[in-house]
């Protein structure tokens, strides 16, 4: 078909432009369009038939004069260019450049609505990554080719733990960095500023390729957006055997984006006014993510989803807590008493943790130290919770070393600097650390020869300081193993220090 | 069923939802669409137009390209050779896709269920004569379609006649003749060892029996107590993360089902990959053979198209009936009949349908019905008694179970596994609720349960939920006024549900030993922690401190005893128990010393 030009819309509404008498479009094409005053903007048709065709376009209908504005069908899909200059670049979320520097030349092109992996061509992702946080190294583990979000909500800081993973990602006994592919979606300048920083400062800037949309860009390019920075993700991984972690921030306004052109369209909504292909929708996307078959590369995905007023149900955490294989949730408690990251464990979960961790990949206690954390931590919420309505002094002896121990999970486990980057036998080794606040018989989760390995054996007045350690996050296991035995050796315990 | 292809125009396209223009097509209807050649279904009529929902995506399709109509609705091949399968939702046989268009799913392509090369053994029945009246469901002879399963080649539904000519045993593909039957009107069926079968269609049974037995899955929280029966219908409803999908995998992988059809349904691809690469590794506990060789898969994950997930379900319960017709106990899981439901609000909702709940269409509660009414223990025509146990897994937004799918769903199924993310997060797996989970099965399964295992069973199921319904409301107590509010008694009662809980709730999928327990030992070790509270009770209420009893190394050793023995170590448990009760006898023994002393 030849490209043609057509002068006839009708109506312009949400994003979305209406153009009669235009036969033979391709749904799914791209269209260029230029207004009265000579300014291009792009779309791509979302619905054709004999008598209109309905054409979203990215960077709105503001302003548009129907009666002079010229519309044409490119007779391609929206499509990417791609070579291996894309990394240290900057695009918008049509990939066009955005840093200034000419578009990328290349005769690779890929459309970037991506099609479905075959689940048979998939290899099942165990490889650990080491992340230097223990909350994700020792209870979530994050594997390669798994889509794993950090659930946040506003003013929490989910970008310093996002840059702070990209910084100390990397896998055990390999030293090969990732590749990063950095989408931004609706994100305020300021934001969008302190990741260019951050890459910038760590030395990282070549790895990574930036797609950006601002907060006062217009939100209909964040629908593409997400589907270009993958279509650059794949082709790193898949193209160029690279190991690629996306991160996405942020989901929601991508969401909300959703929603506004459906509400344009007349689409029947489902929950809170989305759409209901909203689960369909995000599941294309984070449904890239992945291990192929024989392919060397692998895309694993952090998206950044903020829960609307901290609420977890909210359509858009819900919807992607069943497509990603777990979560990462931050809290807003955690965060007031000052300890970064905020992890909050018990909803948090990673699916993938499993084949990941254990003998071969991590060490052989990890699976069961994990669960022996989590029950000895969700046992210690509830001690919390009843001494602060009958006071600390009403609990038994067994009951307050349960809140001694939550105190030291919260400031020394889960706390930790943001430059603090700590190995796995370092988490797992501040962990029995932590266990050992506790009498063996307690401990049902671990075996039997764990306890022989790696108990540490403390009197009654000891465990008491166990916890007691300075709040510090800085301080490894190491450290405050060797001052605790310097003070057992002076004699001089203060007790119940905590 | 074929009639002379017709070809008409597509018109518009909408996303997965085609309007074409061609008179004379049926609704339901296969459809191929545009120059692609893109599959798709009718599911509206309008004068010579129809709608079309298209099972791949539109992108690129023109209005004005081609629309044939195909003469047939939706079905599936059913034959030799769908064990050990993995198909994709309208049973185009994944593996096999992959091998013609690389790691991504090219659109438009088509390939058969079943393999047309690859020769199979057929063995003749040697009941059946040359002249004799054949009915549908007889038995015409089988194959051994893996080493676990013998494949009964039967006569297919709406064929009744003489039998005109039945091959000898030999090597045959899918498609040679192996009968010839004269029908009633004279005319001569050419029988193959596969037929086609429209998937919305349920296959004829000759009656509906009860069931009888429950399904034995090896998960204690399940068979003791929430049963199943074969032949019966349950639902597993829970949030993100409590573990819907473990619980399914773990009933694949164990039941004592003689076939496994797994439905994944909108999930995530790294969860099937996983059920891909280990179920061929896995032994199956009942035959010692692969576990993959009783188990099909259909995987529709949840970026492959919308519509072909609505179909995967159906795809996957008509298999199931198939294999049930052959005189085979069935389970079918689909996970999760949530993205199923959503499937068809999403494609109502294009089609502008009035929307009743939640955006959800006014046909939901009725579908979701059928769905699960095609489970059941029926009489097969020819091959005795066989069931489709249907067991869905409902994925309810924000955990919320009021809401449409998991409430219309809890109408029409007689077991709900109830999943809790408190559970969940305290780590406490399967996450299944007792308080909120109910079975309709209990009094089936305890005739069973009296007769193979023990005469108790019931009795001490009852015991053990009345203590955990207790714990449950002095642990309201506890969280409001403090332990010491407690008397002794009801202190100790707290620490035999958390026996229970620990000792028996609790079963983790990782644990080589633990994954798989067999009702012998599942009733040693309720019987086992029971015995301890009872006994344990006495001696609370003859002044022994509960303390004192807690201290008991005993106590975190019974939590231990289901991953340190396996259920070929009975007797281990049992020398445990013997062990248990000297312990507890000795310590009665003392206390009584010691109060003839004090009196």
């Amino acid at each position: 078909m030849s490209i043609k030009e057509y002068r006839t819309a009708v109506e312009a509404r949400g994003g979305l432009l209406v153009m009669k008498q235009t036969p033979g479009v391709a749904f799914g094409d791209r269209v260029r369009i230029e207004d009265h005053a000579g300014g291009i903007r792009n779309g791509q048709v979302i619905r054709a038939s004999d008598e209109d065709v309905l054409i979203l376009v990215f960077e709105g209908v503001e302003d548009l004069d129907l009666e002079n504005t010229w519309v044409r069908f490119l007779d391609a899909p929206v499509e990417m260019a791609l070579s291996p200059e894309l990394l240290g670049r900057e695009f918008n979320g049509l990939g066009e450049p955005r840093d200034g520097r000419p578009p990328i030349l290349s005769s690779l092109r890929r459309a970037v609505g991506g099609s479905a992996i075959n689940p048979a061509a998939r290899t099942y992702p165990r490889e650990f990554i080491q992340t230097g946080i223990s909350t994700i190294d020792g209870l979530n583990s994050l594997v390669r080719g798994q889509k794993l979000p950090i659930f946040t909500g506003s003013g929490l800081p989910h970008n310093r733990l996002a840059a702070q993973i990209v910084r100390q990602a990397r896998l055990k006994n390999e030293d090969a960095a990732f590749s990063i592919v950095f989408a931004a979606m609706g994100v305020s300048y300021a934001d969008a500023k302190f990741f260019r920083d951050e890459f910038a400062s760590s030395g990282v800037l070549r790895n990574v390729v930036m797609f950006v949309n601002l907060a006062d860009d217009p939100p209909v390019e964040r629908l593409t957006l997400p589907r270009t920075a993958l279509t650059a993700a794949e082709y790193l991984a898949y193209d160029l055997d690279r190991h690629v972690l996306v991160v996405m921030t942020d989901m929601t306004y991508y969401a909300e984006a959703l929603r506004e052109v459906a509400t344009a369209k007349g689409d029947v909504p489902a929950r809170k006014g989305y759409p209901g292909y909203l689960y369909s929708d995000l599941a294309e996307i984070y449904e890239r993510c992945g291990r192929i078959h024989e392919r060397h590369g692998s895309i694993t995905m952090m998206p950044v989803v903020s829960m609307p007023s901290d609420d977890i149900t909210h359509p858009i955490p819900d919807l992607t807590g069943y497509i990603t294989e777990g979560q990462i949730v931050l809290s807003r408690e955690l965060n007031s008493q000052g300890i970064y990251p905020p992890v909050h464990i018990s909803p948090s979960l990673s699916r993938l943790m499993k084949d990941g961790i254990g003998k071969d990949d991590t060490r052989e206690d990890h699976p069961r130290v994990a669960a022996q954390l989590y029950a000895l931590y969700s046992r210690a919420l509830e001690t919390r919770n009843l001494a602060s309505i009958i006071g600390a002094d009403e609990l038994s002896t067994h009951d307050r070393r349960y809140l001694t121990f939550a105190d030291a999970f919260d400031r020394r486990f889960v706390g930790q600097g943001e430059n603090e980057d700590r190995s796995i036998e370092a988490t797992l080794d501040l962990a029995w650390e932590l266990i050992s606040i506790f009498p063996k018989d307690v401990l049902t989760r671990v075996s039997e020869a764990d306890i022989a390995k790696y108990y540490r054996e403390l009197d009654e007045s000891q465990a008491g300081s166990a916890g007691g350690g300075p709040a510090s996050g800085v301080t490894t296991a190491v450290q405050s193993h060797s001052r605790r035995r310097r003070r057992s050796a002076s004699g001089a315990q203060p007790a119940g220090a905590a | 069923m074929s009639e002379t292809q017709r070809v008409g125009t597509v018109r518009d396209i909408n996303g997965p939802i085609v309007t074409i223009e061609l008179p004379g097509i049926r609704h339901g209807e296969q459809v191929k669409i545009g120059d692609l050649g893109l599959f798709g279904e009718v599911i509206s009529l309008n004068g010579d137009r129809a709608v079309v929902q298209t099972y791949e995506s539109t992108d690129g399709v023109r209005p004005g390209e081609p629309a044939e109509g195909l003469g047939w609705p939706l079905s599936v091949e059913l034959g030799p050779g769908l064990m050990g399968g993995i198909f994709d939702g309208v049973q185009r046989p994944l593996e096999k896709i992959a091998l013609l268009s690389g790691d991504y799913i090219r659109r438009g392509i088509d390939v058969a269920a079943l393999d047309r090369e690859r020769e199979w053994a057929f063995e003749p029945n040697r009941d059946l004569e040359v002249g004799q009246t054949v009915e549908p469901g007889a038995v015409l002879g089988s194959v051994q379609e893996t080493e676990t399963v013998l494949h009964r080649i039967l006569v297919p539904p709406g064929v009744h006649g003489e039998l005109e000519e039945l091959a000898p045993a030999g090597n045959h593909t899918i498609e040679a003749t192996i009968a010839r039957v004269r029908t009633r009107d004279g005319r001569t069926r050419r029988l193959q060892m596969y037929h086609r079968w429209p998937v919305r269609t349920p296959r004829p049974y000759l009656r509906r029996d009860d069931g009888v037995a429950p399904l034995i899955t090896g998960q204690r929280v399940i068979d003791t107590f929430f049963p199943q029966l074969k032949g019966g219908k349950g639902a597993v409803p829970g949030p993100f993360g409590a573990g819907k999908t473990v619980v399914q995998q773990q009933i694949a992988r164990w039941s004592n089902a003689d076939i496994v059809i797994y439905v994944g349904c909108g999930e995530r691809g790294n969860e099937l990959v996983d059920v891909l690469e280990t179920f061929p590794k896995l032994d199956d506990p009942y035959t010692g053979r692969k576990l993959m060789e009783r188990t099909l898969l259909v995987a529709n994950t949840s970026n492959m198209p919308v519509v072909a997930r609505e179909a995967s379900v159906y795809v996957g319960i008509t298999m199931a009936e198939y294999y049930r017709d052959m005189g085979y106990d069935v389970v079918m899981l689909a996970d999760s009949t949530s993205r199923w439901a959503e499937a068809l609000r999403e494609v109502s909702g294009r089609l502008g349908q009035m929307p009743v709940e939640e955006g959800y269409p006014a046909y939901l509660a009725s579908r979701l019905a059928a769905v699960y009414e095609r489970a059941g223990r029926v009489e097969t025509h020819g091959a005795g008694s066989g069931s489709v146990t249907l067991i869905g897994a409902v994925s309810p937004p924000g955990g919320d179970f009021s809401e449409p799918v998991t409430s219309h769903t809890k109408d029409i199924i007689e077991t709900f596994w109830a999943l809790s993310k408190e559970l969940a997060d305290a780590r406490h797996y399967p996450s299944i609720d007792w308080v909120t989970s109910f079975s309709g099965h209990v009094h089936t399964a305890a005739h069973w349960w009296h007769e193979n295992i023990d005469a108790s069973w019931e009795e001490r199921r009852r015991e053990a939920l009345a203590l955990l319904a207790r714990d449950a409301e002095l642990s309201r107590i506890v969280n409001l006024v403090g332990p010491e509010a407690l008397s002794s008694s009801q202190r100790w009662d707290l620490e035999g549900a958390a026996l229970i809980k620990e000792g028996v709730l609790q079963q983790s999928a990782l644990d080589d030993v633990d994954t798989f327990c067999s009702p012998e030992k599942q009733f040693a070790l309720l019987d086992l922690v029971l015995m301890i509270y009872d006994l344990g009770a006495e001696l609370v209420t003859r002044g022994v401190p509960v303390q004192e009893m807690q201290r008991l190394p005993l106590l975190s050793r019974t939590r231990r005893i289901k991953s340190l023995y396996s259920s070929e170590q009975l007797d281990e448990i049992e020398a445990f128990r013997t062990e248990v009760e000297q312990t507890l006898e000795n310590l009665r023994l003392e206390y009584e010393k010691h109060e003839e002393q004090a009196g």
